[in-house]
C-alpha cells in the first residue's frame, strides 16, 4: 500500500488499473476527461495490459465496450453529461444483455445553459436505464468503488452493468490523500472475468436477440432480479475487501447519528460530509441531527432508509436534481420507502448544487432549519419553495 | 482547519501551487488537505481561484472556502480590497507585486522567478507563503515539487522556491 496525493479521477484511474480492464473505449468530456488520460498512459507505459480503443463518440464508446463483453473481456468505459445522454440507448442494450461493463460517470450538469461544472441530473435521469448505480463520496471511495464495481457487476447472481459516479470537480478535480492497495491484494481480491455469457465457437449460441410480448417480460423480470440480487453481493464483497484492504464500507447506505436523531438529513455524493459537520454543530446546540447518505440509488436502500429513519420528526433529501414539474428524483424514491415501511412523517425536498453552484455550511444549517419549522415541499436553495403536494 | 485561497489567471499555475501545498503537509502521512480548483474549463489569461485546506483531521468541507487564512494573488491586476472581506480577521493577504498594496504583502515575485528563467511565479508564491506561515517546511516542499512537477523544471522550481522562502525571512 502506498499513499498518494490524486485527485478523484486519478484515484479512479489506479483502482482501474488494479481492477485489469482487458478493453477500454472512451471519449473524453469535461470532468471526465483525467480518468481517461491517465488509463490511456498506464496502456502506454505497460503499467496496464489492455485493448484501448480510442472512439468518435459515447454512443460508440459503450457499443465497443458491450462488444467487448460479449466477448468474455472485462471492459471499462468513462463518460458524463451529454455524454451519458448521447449514449443512453446503448445502456439499456448493456443491461438487457447482461454485460458486466464498469463505467465511470463525472456526474455534471446537463445543457441547456449549457454548463460543464457538477450535478447529478445525467445519471439520476438513467435510474431506469437497469445499471447498478453508485454514488462515492471522496477520492478513495472512489479508488474503492473501481476495485469492488466488477466483483459485484460480474457476479453471476447480478450480471449486470456499474456506473459509478463522482461528482463532477469537487471529487474528480479534488486532490487528497488516498491509499493505493498492493497489485498482489488486488488480484487476490478481483480475480480474471469468466463468463458462459459470450460469443463462443465451441458452445456457439444466441445472444442480444429479439423476444416478442410471449417472452419479453420474463427477461425484464430476471433483470429486475439481477439488479435486486447486487443487495446481498455489495454486502458480501464489501466484507472481503475489508478482510483483504482494511477499509470498511457499510452497504447501500451510510448513517451518522441516526439512532437518536430527530431531524435526518438524506443526501448522497460527496456534500455528505458537510452535512455531518453541520450535524455535529447542531448537536452542540441540542438539536438531535442525523444523516443518511445513499450510498447506491441502484439496487436502493428501502428497507435501510426506512430504518434509519422510522423515529425521526422529519427529513429532508438534499440532491444535485430536479425533475421538473415534481421532485428531484432521490426525494420520489426516499419517499416510495417510507410509504411502503409505513412511516408517514414530514418529508422536504432540498435542490442544490445545480450548474455546480457552491453548497456552503451555511445552506446545510438553513436546511435544517427547515426540517425543524417546516417549508415548502420541494425548495430551491437561495432561492425558494415550491408547495406542489 | 487553514483555508488558503489562490488567485491567479490561466496558465501561471496557482492549482499547482495550491496542490502542491496540500501534497507538502501530506507528505508526513498522518495529515489531511484537500486542492481543488473552482474553475472548469482552463483558459489561458481568465481569473483562476484554486483552494487548499489543511487540517489535522479528515477534511470533510469541499464547499468553497469563505473565509481564509490566507489569500495568494500571483497577479496584481486580480487584487482589489473586496478580497478582505474573504479573509479572517488575523489572515494575511499575499500578494505577487512591484507596488505596495493597502492591506496586503507585496513581494516582487516575478523577479524571483525571472532569475530562475521561469514563466511561472507560482512556485515563488508557495515559497512567500512557506516563509511568512510556517504551514509546511521547505523540505516537504521540495519533495512535493518533485513528485508533481516535470522533471526538467524541478530544479530551477525547487531554487526559486528556496529563493522565496529566504527572501521573507530577510
Amino acid at each position: 500500500m502506498s499513499k498518494k496525493f490524486l485527485s478523484g479521477n486519478e484515484a479512479f484511474a489506479e483502482g482501474i488499473r488494479l481492477a485489469r480492464p482487458e478493453v477500454i473505449s472512451a471519449y473524453p468530456i469535461t470532468p471526465q476527461t483525467i480518468v481517461v488520460e491517465r488509463l490511456s498512459e498506464m496502456v502506454e507505459d505497460g503499467s496496464l495490459t489492455a485493448e484501448y480503443v480510442h472512439v468518435e463518440s459515447e454512443h460508440s464508446a459503450l457499443s465497443c465496450a458491450i462488444g467487448a463483453s460479449a466477448a468474455g473481456a472485462r471492459a471499462f468505459t468513462a463518460t458524463s453529461s451529454q455524454g451519458l445522454l448521447y449514449m443512453a440507448e446503448c445502456l439499456y442494450y448493456a443491461a438487457g444483455g447482461r454485460f458486466p461493463i464498469v463505467m465511470m460517470n463525472a456526474d455534471r450538469s446537463t445543457a441547456l445553459p449549457w454548463n460543464i461544472y457538477g450535478d447529478q441530473r445525467d445519471s439520476l435521469s438513467q435510474l431506469d436505464s437497469g445499471w447498478i448505480q453508485a454514488y462515492a463520496e471522496n477520492a478513495q471511495e472512489a479508488l474503492d468503488l473501481a476495485l469492488m464495481s466488477y466483483k459485484i457487476a460480474e457476479n453471476k447472481a447480478v450480471s449486470t452493468p456499474y456506473m459509478a459516479n463522482l461528482d463532477g470537480f469537487i471529487l474528480t478535480h479534488t486532490y487528497e490523500t488516498v491509499d493505493i492497495p498492493e497489485r498482489e491484494q488486488a488480484d487476490r481480491f478481483l480475480p480474471p472475468y469468466e463468463t458462459d455469457n459470450r460469443i463462443d465457437f465451441d458452445n456457439p449460441k444466441n445472444m442480444a436477440f429479439s423476444a416478442g410480448p410471449d417472452t419479453n417480460y420474463i427477461f425484464k423480470f430476471k433483470e429486475h432480479q439481477g439488479v435486486l440480487a447486487a443487495r446481498q453481493v455489495i454486502r458480501d464483497t464489501e466484507k472481503e475487501f475489508a478482510e483483504i484492504f482494511g477499509r470498511k464500507y457499510s452497504g447501500l447506505i451510510d448513517t451518522y447519528l441516526t439512532d437518536d436523531a430527530d431531524y435526518i438529513l438524506v443526501t448522497l455524493g460527496s456534500i455528505a460530509g458537510l452535512c455531518r459537520e453541520t450535524a455535529d454543530k447542531l448537536r452542540e446546540n441540542g438539536v438531535k441531527a442525523g444523516v443518511v447518505r445513499i450510498r447506491y440509488m441502484r439496487p436502493f436502500p428501502n428497507e435501510e432508509i426506512a430504518e434509519a429513519l422510522k423515529n425521526a420528526r422529519a427529513y429532508g433529501v438534499l440532491e444535485k436534481d430536479i425533475s421538473f414539474g415534481n421532485e428531484g428524483a432521490v426525494f420520489t424514491n426516499v419517499n416510495s420507502a417510507l410509504k411502503k415501511a409505513g412511516i408517514n412523517i414530514s418529508g422536504y425536498n432540498f435542490i442544490g448544487g445545480l450548474g455546480g453552484r457552491n453548497i456552503s455550511a451555511g445552506d446545510i444549517q438553513d436546511i435544517f432549519s427547515g426540517l425543524i419549522n417546516g417549508t415548502d415541499s420541494v425548495n430551491f436553495i437561495g432561492i425558494g419553495g415550491v408547495n406542489n403536494g | 482547519m487553514k483555508e488558503i485561497i489562490w488567485l491567479g489567471r490561466g496558465g501561471q499555475g496557482a492549482f499547482t501551487a495550491a496542490k502542491l501545498l496540500g501534497a507538502a503537509y501530506t507528505s508526513g502521512g498522518n495529515l489531511y488537505a484537500l486542492a481543488f480548483p473552482s474553475f472548469g474549463p482552463e483558459r489561458r489569461g481568465a481569473p483562476v481561484r484554486a483552494f487548499t485546506k489543511l487540517d489535522t483531521k479528515p477534511v470533510l468541507d469541499r464547499s468553497q472556502t469563505e473565509k481564509a487564512d490566507y489569500i495568494v494573488v500571483l497577479d496584481d491586476t486580480l487584487y482589489s480590497p473586496e478580497l478582505n472581506k474573504l479573509i479572517k480577521e488575523d489572515g494575511k493577504i499575499i500578494i505577487n507585486s512591484k507596488s505596495p498594496a493597502e492591506g496586503a504583502e507585496t513581494f516582487d515575485a516575478g523577479r524571483i522567478a525571472a532569475e530562475f528563467r521561469l514563466p511561472t511565479v507560482n512556485t515563488v508564491m508557495l515559497g512567500l507563503l512557506t516563509g511568512i506561515s510556517g504551514i509546511i517546511s521547505a523540505d516537504d516542499a521540495v519533495c512535493a515539487i518533485k513528485e508533481h512537477m516535470p522533471a526538467k523544471i524541478q530544479e530551477r522550481n525547487i531554487n526559486a522556491f528556496q529563493e522565496a522562502v529566504q527572501e521573507v525571512l530577510q
